[in-house]
């Protein structure tokens, strides 16, 4: 296997900017090189691929939801791929209320120079559940949890799947989705009062906190509030938005 | 619009009226004059920027504007040693406990100025994260207006505010009234009429757009 060097992608020296990037020219909206990544997923993995589109110069590979961890350990891993990089995790819903949420998965190779894009679709009325990738990649751990927060997609396999910009104790639903009121779902007063009522400090697992390795260490109270802490929100069931209402 | 008028015992005058003029002695009224002088003089704001109005404070305290002709240099960047809590920027409601418990943090008496649009009204951020005036969560003294205000209003308001330390009288507590949260809601304003304030209007009022 010879990889590819990183910068063979650059301006041959002998042109005008030499060894600056080449702009992409007169892309098309649809259609233009496919990354090759797509052809290689089609024939590996067949019917879990529903299809493949290039738009805007950047290829799009809409997956069933039941093989997207395979494809992604698959992308990650193989030499002729290496998708070492995932750039983001995110949902779109349209305005179309029919019309199937999507989640969208970035994936980079720095290695080949190649940007991937794999969506998977999820009806509406079902639920909203898509394999983890953060056992192929740490860095999807905020990533999904944010798609949580904002659209109430839940990662199967997240070991830590709770809301990340919104508190936890939030009641109100999931802000990005398109049934979800611009100002909010209870009145300003209420809002306010369930704001004022969250505890600024019970927010943090204990894991994500340099705390957690001092522990034992910590006063007796400070210990007692953190695990009491805890345990109430292990106990709060997420009470998730009215869906499909 | 349909709103109640509540009594605001907020509103200060200049005027210090005659219930002060007319029973206090020279001696009362040269402490009032000395102590309030001080405390005017010296006011140690404690900046909670969350925003651009933060940049338009840093610059009113940097050399330029030069915040230490008001007695202010000393910018106290703990509540325990601060005397006036500068508000700049919005504030979501994630944030409304946060700045709840510093404004209790802070040493009496203490003022409050919140500065820009956002955290006076929440500005045009009138969604379902940000808070719609801080006012409902602490008590303020001077609101300075503009997105974000120039240095010269904030100047402004902070002169207001010492104008408004230099009315208050020992022997008259209604002068600077540490008002106390409505206790059943710990909200500073009546929560009917924060959603009366607070009422959608304009394109607001259709909002959810995919409702089959």
């Amino acid at each position: 296997m010879t990889d590819q060097v990183a910068g063979t992608a650059l301006a041959p020296a002998t042109a005008a900017g030499a060894g600056m990037p080449v702009t992409q020219r007169d892309v098309p909206h649809r259609g233009g090189p496919e990354n090759p990544s797509a052809a290689a997923l089609a024939a590996r993995f067949g019917d879990m691929v529903v299809r493949a589109e290039v738009v805007w110069g950047e290829t799009t590979v809409l997956v069933q939801a039941s093989a997207l961890h395979d494809i992604v350990a698959w992308l990650a891993t193989d030499p002729a791929e290496r998708y070492e990089y995932l750039s983001d995790v995110t949902a779109v819903e349209y305005r179309d209320f029919d019309r199937p949420l999507e989640v969208v998965w970035h994936l980079r190779s720095l290695v080949h120079r190649r940007f991937l894009r794999l969506k998977v679709q999820l009806p509406k009325r079902g639920a909203l559940v898509v394999p983890s990738v953060i056992d192929i990649y740490s860095g999807a751990d905020w990533l999904e949890r944010e798609c949580f927060d904002m659209f109430g997609v839940r990662f199967e396999g997240h070991p830590d799947m709770r809301r990340i910009l919104l508190w936890e104790s939030y009641r109100e639903g999931h802000p990005l989705r398109k049934d979800f009121p611009l100002r909010g779902r209870f009145s300003r007063a209420e809002q306010l009062k369930q704001a004022l009522a969250a505890d600024p400090e019970a927010r943090y697992s204990m894991e994500e906190l340099s705390i957690a390795q001092a522990f034992d260490s910590l006063p007796l109270d400070m210990r007692e509030r953190m695990t009491a802490s805890r345990t109430a929100a292990g106990d709060t069931e997420q009470n998730p938005a009215r869906v499909g209402e | 619009m349909g709103l109640t008028p509540a009594p605001d015992r907020r509103v200060v005058t200049a005027d210090p009226g005659p219930s002060a003029g007319s029973q206090d002695g020279w001696f009362t009224t040269r402490l009032d004059f000395a102590v309030n002088w001080a405390r005017a003089g010296s006011m140690w704001p404690m900046p909670f920027g969350t925003a651009c109005c933060a940049i338009e404070f840093m610059s009113t305290a940097a050399s330029r504007f030069d915040l230490a002709r008001f007695g202010m240099e000393r910018l106290a960047y703990s509540p325990r040693q601060a005397d006036v809590l500068i508000c700049a920027g919005r504030v979501p409601f994630k944030l409304a406990p946060v700045l709840r418990r510093i404004y209790q943090q802070m040493p009496q008496p203490k003022w409050v100025i919140s500065m820009g649009a956002c955290a006076s009204t929440g500005g045009m951020f009138d969604n379902y994260a940000v808070v719609q005036g801080i006012d409902t969560i602490i008590p303020v003294d001077v609101y300075v207006p503009g997105c974000p205000p120039r240095p010269e209003a904030l100047m402004h308001g902070i002169i207001m505010l010492q104008k408004k330390v230099m009315t208050e009288r020992l022997r008259d507590r209604t002068r600077h009234v540490e008002i106390e949260p409505d206790p059943s809601s710990q909200l500073y304003i009546p929560p009917s009429r924060i959603d009366e304030l607070s009422e959608p209007f304009g394109n607001s009022v259709h909002q959810t757009r995919s409702n089959p």
